[in-house]
């Protein structure tokens, strides 16, 4: 279970660590994918530079579907494309797909079960300068809730890269969210990754396990940072990446958590209906212990630049560092 | 376009107004679901399955089929009765609409019933659907004979979604992509002119680069025509509005925007009480008493 320190990036906790947006690891893992596979085929509604569908377009010019600014369309249109054999990657903010198209997700590709890709980039409030109308924050609770849906969140550019090409081969319908920002690469090409399956990037070297940490996306740095520091102060922390929302690794998760005394859930999300809603479900039926959730409290984002904003909304290294401190 | 013999004018006729009874008779076990679309919508539901498609009713997913795709779900009373009808299962199984267990859902779902090419209910997202699967189509085989007829609602065209996806369709000038409005100008509320009015509909649809046509919907050779024309139409996707008669075939029932929603038994009284609704339905139907041409069956 515990990830061989060989597989991480060895500069995981210098300062100057080598720092890409995950969205640029979708970018090549969808060409990648288009290449090994014909049936994949891309929908973008004109945001195709900043969610990197720019690379796919490249290659397969014959093979894209500008749809324009139609998120609902774009939707069912993938989800016709899919009727027909095709593997449909359909881009675009998060805010708007599956903010704004979140009924024609449900009906056109969830209960039609059809095998569509989505891909939410500009996740969180590490967007940025656009401010929160631009700042999805609920996206992992719209997605989460739909049957036959299938739920990733990479936590950088090569786990971007990997999920995009195991969601071509994927059976079914499967959201991607990513992220705007550069931010630190977490894993290497040589760390394992599978739809469904957790990782544990990080355990004390020696004594009690006493706090664990569950983290998605991006912000899983954050975590392994407090996580770091707390065991250099001998607390006793593991840190778990949780890339597959839905469907949860329920063994995985289970024997974590009855591992530790006290969970400590991270997302770049609300608080509600997300990623640590997902882990306080499982283990309040069949494990109830301490679930404290690290995230957004209910607040809409605002503008700001990424650092300011994740430490603003308490998400940076040194406030998920208190809020773990406090439950020692 | 094949063209359409006296003979089988009237042949189709008689199929529609037997589908039509089985509209009837369905919403009569249902107790609920909708009138008046499925009733109009019988004359061009049987002409596409019974001369304009190219189906095999024993080999649902054959993939040289044409595809028909219901974006008003809920008139599915007739797709249901059309599908039946047809043979791709038994007429038995239309008395289960609504219930329980039944493949007839309220609202159509592709996974539960052969000949459904997609889930639909929530309106507007069935063009969009048809040209992603026209555009991938033409994407694998640009010679493909095959054509992709959406049915909608005239209501439906209040929705955003498929005004999207007439703009996209006319930008990648799709011309195996064939819609046919159902115009019969009423929806839940009301007549379409009081709830939202859509004239100028025909030019509208002219502005979004459709080939329009304009014709009478329950008339089979014109219907035909149409499509013919359709087919023909090579450098852009082609609507044809319907003008129907909203409950077509069941005189007392006709152009009262009342039967939108309402099954037989629980419609408007000014015509009809309600405790009779099901049986004079029924009876106009089977003496042909309503608007068929065709004569009276032996």
């Amino acid at each position: 279970m515990n990830m061989p320190a060989e597989h991480l990036n060895k500069k995981l906790f210098d300062d100057d660590i080598e720092q890409v947006p995950n969205r640029d690891g979708f970018g090549e893992g969808l060409r990648k994918a288009a290449e090994r596979d014909k049936r994949v085929v891309a929908l973008c509604g004109d945001l195709t530079e900043s969610t990197r569908m720019s690379v796919f377009l490249e290659a397969f010019p014959e093979r894209f579907v500008q749809v324009g600014v139609a998120e609902q369309s774009m939707a069912s249109v993938a989800s016709g494309m899919a009727a027909m054999g095709k593997i449909p990657f359909m881009a675009s903010y998060a805010m708007f797909s599956p903010g704004r198209n979140w009924e024609q997700i449900r009906t056109t590709i969830c209960y039609n079960n059809a095998n569509v890709k989505l891909v939410g980039s500009h996740a969180g409030v590490s967007v940025g300068p656009d401010g929160a109308t631009h700042q999805a924050l609920e996206d992992i609770a719209l997605t989460r809730v739909l049957p036959n849906m299938t739920v990733v969140v990479p936590c950088d550019s090569i786990e971007a890269k990997k999920t995009t090409l195991a969601a071509a081969q994927h059976v079914g319908p499967l959201y991607i969210r990513l992220a705007r920002e550069q931010t630190p690469v977490i894993t290497t090409e040589d760390s394992p990754f599978e739809i469904g399956k957790v990782q544990i990037y990080l355990s004390p070297e020696s004594g009690e396990k006493k706090l664990g940490i569950i983290a998605c996306g991006t912000i899983l740095h954050n975590a392994l940072l407090a996580g770091k520091k707390l065991n250099d102060e001998g607390v006793g922390v593991s840190v778990m990446n949780l890339a597959t929302i839905k469907p949860l690794d329920e063994e995985a998760i289970l024997a974590f958590a009855k591992a530790h005394q006290v969970i400590v859930t991270v997302e770049e999300h609300q608080i509600a209906g997300g990623m640590g809603s997902a882990i306080t479900e499982l283990l309040s039926e069949k494990h109830p212990m301490r679930v404290v959730r690290v995230g957004v409290r209910d607040q809409f984002g605002q503008s700001g630049e990424p650092q300011e904003l994740i430490k603003h909304y308490g998400m940076d290294a040194d406030s998920i560092y208190e809020a773990a401190k406090k439950l020692i | 376009m094949q063209y359409l013999s006296d003979e089988e004018v009237l042949a189709l006729e008689k199929k529609a107004n037997e589908i039509r009874q089985s509209v009837i008779e369905m919403l009569i076990a249902a107790g609920s679901g909708h009138t008046a679309g499925p009733l109009d919508m019988a004359d061009v539901f049987t002409l596409l399955y019974f001369h304009v498609l190219h189906h095999r009713p024993n080999e649902p997913l054959w993939p040289d089929r044409d595809r028909l795709i219901l974006s008003n779900g809920h008139i599915c009373p007739v797709l249901y009765a059309t599908l039946a009808h047809s043979g791709y299962f038994p007429k038995e199984e239309l008395m289960t609409l609504r219930k329980f267990g039944t493949r007839l859902q309220g609202h159509p779902h592709r996974e539960a019933l052969p000949g459904l090419e997609t889930t639909s209910g929530p309106l507007g997202s069935g063009l969009s659907q048809a040209l992603g699967m026209a555009l991938a189509e033409r994407m694998e085989n640009p010679y493909s004979s095959k054509y992709f007829y959406c049915l909608t609602g005239d209501g439906e065209l209040d929705e955003g979604q498929i005004w999207e996806a007439f703009m996209h369709a006319g930008k990648e000038q799709l011309h195996n992509l064939i819609v046919i409005i159902d115009r019969n100008g009423i929806q839940i509320d009301g007549y379409t002119t009081d709830v939202m009015p859509l004239e100028p509909l025909a030019e509208k649809l002219s502005a979004f680069n459709w080939d329009v046509q304009e014709v009478d919907g329950h008339n089979f050779q014109m219907l035909n025509d149409a499509i013919g024309k359709a087919q023909a139409v090579y450098s852009q996707p082609s609507v044809i509005i319907a003008h129907t008669i909203p409950s077509r075939g069941v005189d007392v029932f006709e152009r009262d925007f009342r039967w939108h929603g309402n099954p037989p038994g629980k419609g408007p009284e000014d015509r009809v009480k309600r405790d009779e609704q099901g049986e004079v339905a029924l009876r106009k139907l089977r003496t042909l008493a309503g608007h068929i041409t065709a004569p009276e069956h032996s």
